[in-house]
């Protein structure tokens, strides 16, 4: 130590100096890795429902780890203007925002059979031209089963396949339900949903709240649903649960996208006081009124193969200026989620979907 | 090299200002990364508009250094601590300039909006392509770990000039007294 300078009287010794040179930098080391989340072992991190999808569905290399078996469509939203109040979003006015949407199965599974009772969902992107897009996933249930990504994480995991029997363990489920009782009354609704006959048909709902700032700055809270004009039809059974009906739901919209154009109002619900905005597991009041923002057009089919809803997410939280998220949990987890499925699945090799090209154009080379 | 004892003015308000931000990002985008709590999305409306600050800082900052020279270390240091203190500074620039533009190249390459505020979007500077994606965000985490550590050495070293060495490293950069010296 005798090329250092000599300690100074009155100041602390070279141990205790060395010590401090040594010390900040490791305390701001640990709190790094404490944000990090390494102290938390119980924290809920994107990679954890990664695992928790995987541990479900197994490992589906190149597809999105939650409803990923999906194909493409395209079309476009044409406001009706009556939302402008509720909302500054450029799409709401009068404009023509094109389209890039996706039809899909709830599930990890890429290649699961189509049958009635499975979740379906849309997914949209909604692209004003000034570039202030809106992307959603929305579902053909009318609430969500949990209240927050924790209970989701369990719920999903209490599904997963029994290694002895390759089925869900009733008994894990079972035990879920009891101890949280709104799964349960959710559970009772969407099991007591109508079942439509096919995709296009089909009301999905946000299941989610989020808010909605007017051009003054007022928020609403809203949740929405997309409602066809389609007739709808109950699904009847199919004679054929074999080869020819395991995409059964798919090859009926493709049929239909080649017949004509398929249309959806944008139904927005403004909550009332007292409606619970952050709890997408209890619905709203039936008798809210509801406001007509516009009318979807869907008029394209293509495969995911190759197809413009691959390469990107439908993170709920990409929203236009006049969108913001509520105290809903939900959201904020999807859009977590969903980020690390792309970075995933972006490094795989795809292998082609159940969906393929040549199912939608007969005849043209894959 | 100059003969000024200190940084300029400017390069000490920037580098401070600039420490402040910067350990700010690397703590919201390891929770960030991590978290799929409510915060998430507050996080990342934080972290995109702050990333783009420090990269025009960072052009200001880095054009200044080459304008107005920085003090000489001293001659006490070894040419190899020299070598490695001018090494670490470079490091740290490239940092500052190369974090920003790989998360902008990034949500491009993801077909995400770059949102700044409110309606006010940049636009994408790289192409659509998910495994382009992938490769950045893999890159973004691991050039923010070595930007971290080479923090920790930066402070570290500073500290050792500090307290140990006490040579005229630590009050080129931390003093704000108007001395005598300063004048011309």
């Amino acid at each position: 130590m005798k090329m250092l300078p000599d300690d100074r009287p009155g100041e602390p010794g070279i141990v205790f100096r060395l010590a401090v040179v040594g010390a900040v930098p490791l305390v701001l080391g640990l709190a790094f890795i404490g944000a990090a989340g390494w102290f938390s072992p119980h924290r809920l991190t994107q990679s954890t429902l990664m695992n928790t999808f995987q541990a479900v569905d197994g490992l589906h290399p190149g597809f999105r780890r939650n409803h990923a078996k999906g194909m493409c469509v395209t079309g476009w939203f044409e406001s009706s203007g009556q939302a402008m109040h509720l909302s500054r979003a450029t799409l709401f006015g009068p404009v023509r925002s094109p389209v890039i949407g996706r039809f899909a199965l709830a599930g990890g599974m890429p290649y699961q059979n189509d049958a009635p009772a499975k979740v379906r969902s849309m997914a949209l992107r909604i692209m004003p031209p000034d570039g202030a897009e809106w992307r959603m996933g929305i579902n053909d249930i009318p609430v969500f089963p949990v209240r927050n990504v924790s209970e989701f994480n369990t719920f999903t995991l209490a599904t997963r396949p029994d290694p002895r029997t390759g089925k869900p363990d009733p008994a894990r489920m079972g035990a879920f339900v009891t101890t949280h009782p709104e799964t349960a009354q959710a559970i009772a609704l969407i099991k007591s949903r109508p079942i439509t006959s096919g995709f296009a048909n089909d009301t999905y709902n946000s299941l989610d709240s989020f808010l909605f700032v007017s051009p003054n700055g007022t928020t609403t809270p809203v949740r929405w649903a997309m409602v066809p004009e389609q007739a709808r039809q109950q699904s009847e059974p199919r004679p054929d649960e074999t080869h020819d009906g395991r995409d059964y739901l798919f090859t009926d919209l493709i049929a239909a996208l080649a017949r004509a154009p398929l249309r959806w109002h944008l139904m927005i619900t403004p909550a009332e006081p007292g409606d619970p905005v952050a709890d997408p597991a209890l619905p709203w009041p039936s008798s809210r009124p509801q406001i007509d923002a516009g009318v979807l057009t869907l008029n394209a089919a293509e495969s995911e193969d190759g197809g413009p809803c691959t390469n990107f997410t439908y993170d709920p939280l990409v929203l236009p200026s006049g969108i913001t998220p509520s105290d809903d949990p939900i959201p904020a987890a999807r859009s977590a989620a969903y980020a690390r499925s792309l970075t995933l699945r972006s490094g795989e090799h795809k292998p082609p979907g159940a969906i393929t090209p040549a199912m939608i154009r007969p005849g043209e080379k894959t | 090299m100059s003969t000024s004892i200190r940084f300029s003015g400017l390069a000490r308000i920037l580098h401070w200002l600039m420490a402040v931000m910067i350990l700010t990002m690397l703590f919201v985008g390891v929770f960030m990364a991590t978290t799929t709590g409510p915060a998430y999305y507050t996080l990342l409306s934080l972290h995109r508009p702050l990333g783009i600050a420090i990269l025009l800082l960072a052009l200001v900052r880095l054009t200044n250094r080459l304008l107005v020279p920085p003090p000489s270390l001293p001659d006490t240091m070894p040419p190899l601590q020299k070598a490695a203190a001018l090494g670490s500074h470079v490091l740290l620039y490239a940092l500052m300039i190369a974090m920003p533009l790989i998360g902008w190249g990034m949500l491009s390459a993801g077909n995400y909006p770059v949102i700044m505020w409110g309606g006010f979007h940049l636009p994408p500077i790289l192409p659509h392509n998910p495994v382009l994606f992938a490769t950045l965000r893999h890159l973004h985490t691991w050039l923010a770990i070595l930007l971290f550590a080479t923090i920790l050495l930066h402070l570290a070293a500073a500290l050792l000039h500090a307290l140990i060495l006490r040579d005229s490293v630590w009050p080129s950069m931390v003093s704000f007294r108007r001395t005598e010296r300063d004048l011309p």
